[in-house]
């Protein structure tokens, strides 16, 4: 009797203390060298086992890093080191004649589905959600077994959810209509958008006969489908909420700008895009300036890049004012003709500097990623920062605009500017600090912009139009009538597109803009006394 | 008393077809008068500009305004022309003519002709085409296309540069001219449109005295085919040309008479210390 | 026709008759003769190329005279001009399209990009556009009809100057994203191309481009003596007016919403024609000639040979698209340098263009000499 029990012992001893690979050698020469079905049946055997202990295997077969030696032995070869597959072993040197196991695409998704199959059931809480999340998009019926198996194991609720969910997704395939009921019913509680599609596939009718033949089912999938689609409409409609705050943001940086120069001195510069552009090249030059000198700093890119990027675009923006803006004062229309000239320049320029492809920008690491909501929507890191940015940089402005001296000037300057002038505003000096100001936001916007779509030399020219009609909507001379207009423009645009598209959204926005100018040409807050006709 | 406007082939502001009936052509002066303001009160937020204003122009007569600023002459002048509503009282123009019942365009059309204190007139276009364009006549767009000047237009063109002193300027590209010619150039303008009533805003503003004395003797001859009203600060100008002077302080007739009276007035001398 | 030839001998002087006879010789007989009659090898031979070059630039004076009327003359700063000009290509080129018959990629007789798209019949507004004169209607009355509701609208409005301008860049920037999309049944991006036959007549042969060539001269002369009409009369002392002091002429009595109106739809029409001249020419339309971009090189085209006057407006046509096609050959990236720099120095020194400085020039060197009774120039 003892000697029974410690020989179980032993062997479970044996067992607990197998090394990684201890799959049996059969079942390794199949995978490795057998023909497909083979191959096949090998692996469910595996996944039938549940031995995680294959992982290592099955993973380097899967990337194409097996091959076998005189036709017999298999190894996992890496960086020239090799392991024998069936016992583990390292093998130095390296037997000279070695062939590939070829694994095509149909064998490499088994293996996919097998090891994340396997990573179901390993002890990390990490990798079992990671997998159970991998699973959610595409699992196989013949997972069936090892999920459940794996739910029955599962002690944490949120990897107990997904299982659940995607036993519930494979058992609406069972044969039996109470498991179909079953899982049905527990499908309703799912946030997948992949759900629906299911769903809707149960309801589906062939010719006169439905793809469900039990009723009770199919009325059951029907209120799982319902409360799915609400479900998932809150999501919608939240992310539409999101993206539109994060376009209005956007738009507020590229407008403000260009509303402090226009409410100022008349002035649309029509190379105000190319502002934005100059602001989103600079981001990228420090970017690899730091890549290139300071590596280990490459997260904290931004807190050069922001400066930078507002210094340069003000730097711009001030010679061009001084060289060519002022002495077109008065004359608006040809400000505009002058203005799109030098944005000509400046988008050539950057073609020839930097190439006229798009340059890559990437988000340090802190701004990658998302908050995930209701598994449909996911709002990214780098948007919201925006959007926090834009605020910042909105009330950066009107503390200057209200609790500075040069504030005080363009303010006098945008409402009197005779006056100011009498009173002894230096009105010259005022314009190019308010120019260089109004540049530099724009230069900020750019540097944003960098941060969520591509920089190329055709940056400035998608944003004009709508910075243009921002400062239509919103009039000048206050950041109320931007900030609104901004935002407002934001939130219309995103719904719209919801309704009926991108393009006809733009389309209607601007046939709205054309109509409410027309009604108020001042604008929604406008100050009195100075309006720009021309 | 009806309110009826004749349209002589023109259209203003909205191309509203011509209508209205007709009383008597023009405007009625079988009284001797031509512009009546009995009890006008205007005041802009609480602020009253004019009160209880009342004021005859005789048909033919020079009239001068005067008065401190703030007085109100130029809101008087807003009144007549239908840039601002009178809140209470009414202006009649001749006998029948209602002026609170027509618009800007329409005042101006039946007769009633102000020149601003700047002088607007088109400086890229020569004297004689900005009298051209001034004249009285189809201003609607085909008419203007295919529009060529008579005979009898031409001589009412010289008659009117003969007036206004710029006869052997009529080439001459309007921006070109002193600020004083610019001035006589607009009161031409306003006379080729055929106004019977006058409203001179400050006409020898900026002038020199050379000019300044043509202007008078250019208002003198106009009074008696038109009715001329002044409003000057230029007391010597005021005095050569005035046959009666009217005192405005604070939004009413504060005097009336001939200049020597309103000179010696105890009450203007007050309100305007001895000036 | 009596008073009607006299009306239009007014319009020039001698010299300027003569100049305009010496241009039409030019056009309507040596550019033929160099091209059709001349040998290929020959010293003057005018090639194929160098004439569809010069019919385009020709359609292009066309749409810089429609340019100068609204802006040079009256001042309205259009930057969605190029908006009508493409939207009469469009329909020229949707009877080139339908001439296609069914010589297409697809052997259908609907155009490629439909039967691309899976449709199955023309779609309503495509109706009757086989019939040349109703596809020349649309030529005229699409940029018309709508010049005529937007000017309507806005100048009702009183909007002027820098938020005109803003609003037509907007607009053309709108119907450049509508023509982009497939659905909406113009070619999407592709636009309409690959035209086989105009009036019967095959649309790639020498003859048939001198044609258009020759056409495209006879309507700019037409169109730069039509503007001159206009000009001279006192409609165009009026528009000249309404940009110098347009309250001024309120006051006297005209109403300016009328005549803008007038000259803006008509100019609009002009570009339409110009457009519908260009297509056939150059064999392809598509939505970025509504880019808002071609629409403000209109204003430089005017700007360069100088506003308020109309034979400028065609100098500065030409020279602007001989340089840019000169450019593009020679130094391609240097192109957008140069057009731009040509915007800022032009608004900067040259306020009246090529012309303006020409007659600066002129006058200096009279003072030099005096003339005795220097001529009066017409208005």
């Amino acid at each position: 009797m003892r000697t029974l029990r410690s020989l179980l012992i032993l062997l479970v001893l044996a067992l607990l203390a197998a090394p990684a690979s201890a799959v049996a050698p059969a079942l390794i020469e199949k995978l490795a060298l057998g023909e497909y079905d083979d191959k096949i049946a090998a692996l469910n055997e595996l996944l039938g086992s549940g031995d995680e202990s294959a992982l290592d295997f099955l993973q380097a077969l899967h990337d194409g890093s097996v091959q076998v030696a005189g036709g017999k032995q298999v190894l996992i070869v890496k960086d020239n080191a090799g392991i024998d597959a069936a016992s583990g072993k390292s093998l130095s040197p390296l037997p000279p004649e070695r062939e590939d196991v070829m694994v095509n695409n149909r064998l490499r998704r088994e293996l996919a589905s097998a090891i994340a199959g396997l990573r179901l059931a390993s002890s990390k809480r990490d990798t079992r959600l990671a997998a159970a999340k991998a699973l959610q998009n595409g699992a196989d019926e013949e997972m069936l077994p090892l999920v459940s198996r794996a739910l029955a194991k599962e002690s944490d609720p949120d990897i107990k959810n997904l299982l659940t969910l995607l036993a519930a997704t494979m058992q609406l395939q069972s044969k039996d209509a109470a498991t179909r009921l079953a899982a049905a019913k527990a499908l309703a509680s799912s946030s997948n958008p992949n759900t629906k599609a299911l769903l809707l596939a149960v309801l589906e009718k062939k010719g006169d006969a439905y793809a469900e033949p039990d009723a009770a089912v199919r009325a059951e999938a029907q209120s799982s489908l319902k409360a799915l689609e609400s479900r998932l409409s809150t999501g919608d409609r939240f992310g539409q909420l999101f993206t539109g705050a994060s376009l209005g943001s956007i738009l507020l940086l590229a407008a403000l700008g260009l509303a402090i120069t226009y409410g100022l001195m008349g002035v649309i510069n029509m190379a105000h895009g190319e502002l934005i552009m100059v602001g989103a090249y600079s981001t990228y030059v420090v970017q690899n300036l730091f890549r290139a000198q300071a590596p280990d700093l490459f997260d904290w890119y931004l807190a050069a890049a922001v400066p930078a990027a507002f210094a340069t675009a003000a730097l711009v923006g001030m010679a061009l004012e001084r060289s060519v803006i002022r002495f077109l004062y008065g004359r608006p229309l040809e400000t505009l003709l002058a203005t799109w000239g030098i944005s000509l320049i400046l988008i050539q320029a950057a073609r020839t500097l930097f190439g006229a492809q798009n340059v890559q920008v990437e988000n340090p690491v802190w701004m990658s990623g998302g908050i995930t909501i209701l598994s449909n929507i996911v709002l990214p890191y780098n948007r919201i920062v925006i959007i926090v940015f834009a605020f910042a940089v909105l009330l950066a402005v009107w503390l200057l605009l209200t609790r500075t001296r040069l504030g005080l000037f363009v303010r006098a300057v945008t409402q009197n500017r005779a006056m100011a002038s009498c009173v002894g505003v230096p009105t010259a000096r005022v314009d190019t600090w308010a120019f260089g100001l109004g540049s530099g936001i724009a230069g900020l916007a750019g540097c944003a912009l960098s941060q969520i779509g591509n920089v190329g030399p055709d940056l400035g020219q998608s944003y004009i139009v709508d910075s243009f009609m921002v400062v239509v909507l919103g009039g000048v001379g206050q950041l109320a009538g931007t900030v609104y207009a901004a935002l407002g423009l934001g939130m219309a645009n995103k719904f719209l597109e919801g309704l009926s598209g991108a393009v006809l959204a733009k389309i209607a926005i601007l046939a709205f803009i054309i109509v409410f100018i027309q009604k108020r040409p001042q604008g929604l807050f406008a100050l009195k006394g100075r309006m720009a006709e021309g | 008393m009806n309110a009826a406007v004749i349209r002589e082939g023109d259209s203003f502001g909205g191309g509203a077809a011509a209508g209205g009936r007709v009383l008597t052509p023009g405007v009625d002066v079988s009284h001797k008068t031509i512009l009546y303001l009995e009890d006008i009160s205007v005041s802009f937020d609480g602020f009253k500009a004019l009160n209880r204003l009342s004021l005859d122009i005789d048909n033919g007569e020079l009239r001068c305004i005067i008065g401190p600023n703030g007085a109100g002459k130029t809101t008087m002048m807003d009144v007549v022309t239908g840039k601002t509503r009178p809140d209470s009282g009414s202006v009649f123009f001749g006998q029948t003519i209602d002026v609170a019942k027509l618009t800007e365009a329409e005042i101006a059309h039946a007769g009633i002709g102000r020149k601003f204190q700047k002088p607007t007139v088109f400086e890229q276009h020569s004297v004689f085409e900005n009298l051209e364009l001034a004249m009285k006549t189809d201003k609607r767009v085909r008419a203007s296309l295919t529009a060529r000047l008579d005979s009898a237009q031409r001589d009412r063109i010289a008659e009117t540069l003969d007036l206004i002193h710029l006869a052997g300027d009529a080439d001459r590209a309007a921006g070109l001219l002193s600020h004083g010619q610019k001035q006589w150039l607009e009161i031409g303008m306003l006379l080729m449109q055929e106004p019977r009533l006058l409203l001179l805003d400050e006409p020898v503003a900026g002038m020199t005295d050379e000019e300044t004395e043509r202007t008078g003797e250019l208002c003198k001859a106009l009074a008696g085919k038109h009715s001329v009203i002044v409003v000057e600060h230029d007391m010597d100008f005021v005095a050569g040309i005035a046959r009666k002077v009217t005192v405005l302080h604070e939004g009413s007739v504060l005097a009336e008479g001939s200049m020597g009276e309103v000179q010696n007035d105890e009450r203007v001398i007050e309100v305007y210390l001895g000036r | 026709m009596g008073p009607l030839a006299a009306g239009i001998g007014r319009l020039y002087g001698r010299r300027g008759w003569s100049v305009l006879a010496a241009c039409a010789a030019i056009l309507f007989l040596l550019f033929p003769l160099a091209n059709l009659v001349l040998p290929k090898g020959s010293l003057f031979y005018i090639s194929d190329y160098t004439i569809a070059l010069t019919g385009k630039i020709m359609c292009y004076a066309i749409v810089a005279v429609a340019m100068d009327l609204i802006w040079g003359y009256t001042g309205i700063l259009s930057l969605g001009h190029g908006l009508f000009f493409a939207l009469g290509g469009y329909a020229m080129g949707m009877y080139l399209m339908r001439m296609i018959g069914r010589e297409g990629q697809y052997q259908s007789e609907l155009p490629d990009f439909m039967v691309f798209l899976d449709w199955k019949a023309y779609p309503w507004y495509w109706s009757f556009t086989d019939q040349f004169w109703y596809a020349a209607l649309l030529v005229v009355l699409v940029p018309g009809v709508l010049a005529f509701v937007f000017g309507f609208f806005a100048f009702r409005s009183r909007i002027k100057g820098v938020y005109f301008s803003i609003i037509t860049q907007a607009l053309t920037f709108a119907f450049m994203l509508l023509f982009f999309r497939n659905d909406t049944g113009f070619g999407g991006n592709n636009g309409f191309t690959d035209f086989k036959r105009i009036l019967g007549l095959p649309i790639a042969t020498s003859e048939t481009r001198m044609a258009l060539f020759m056409l495209s001269g006879a309507v700019l002369i037409a169109t730069l003596l039509a503007a001159r009409f206009i000009v001279a009369s006192k409609f165009g002392r009026v528009l000249t007016a309404i940009r110098d002091a347009e309250s001024r002429v309120m006051f006297s009595g005209y109403n300016p919403v009328h005549y803008k109106l007038a000259i803006w739809t008509l100019s609009a029409v002009i570009c339409g024609i110009a457009g519908a001249l260009y297509v056939p020419q150059v064999g392809i339309i598509n939505p970025s000639e509504m880019s808002p971009a071609n629409s403000i090189e209109i204003a430089i085209w005017v700007a360069v040979g100088g506003r308020g006057s109309l034979v400028g407006a065609i100098l500065g046509a030409g020279i602007v698209n001989f340089a840019k096609s000169w450019f593009t050959v020679a130094f391609p990236e240097y192109w957008l340098f140069f057009l731009g720099l040509l915007f800022i120095l032009v608004t900067l020194y040259l306020p009246r263009g090529v012309v303006g400085a020409f007659d600066q020039v002129r006058r200096r060197w009279r003072e030099r000499r005096p003339v005795p009774a220097a001529r009066r120039s017409a208005a």
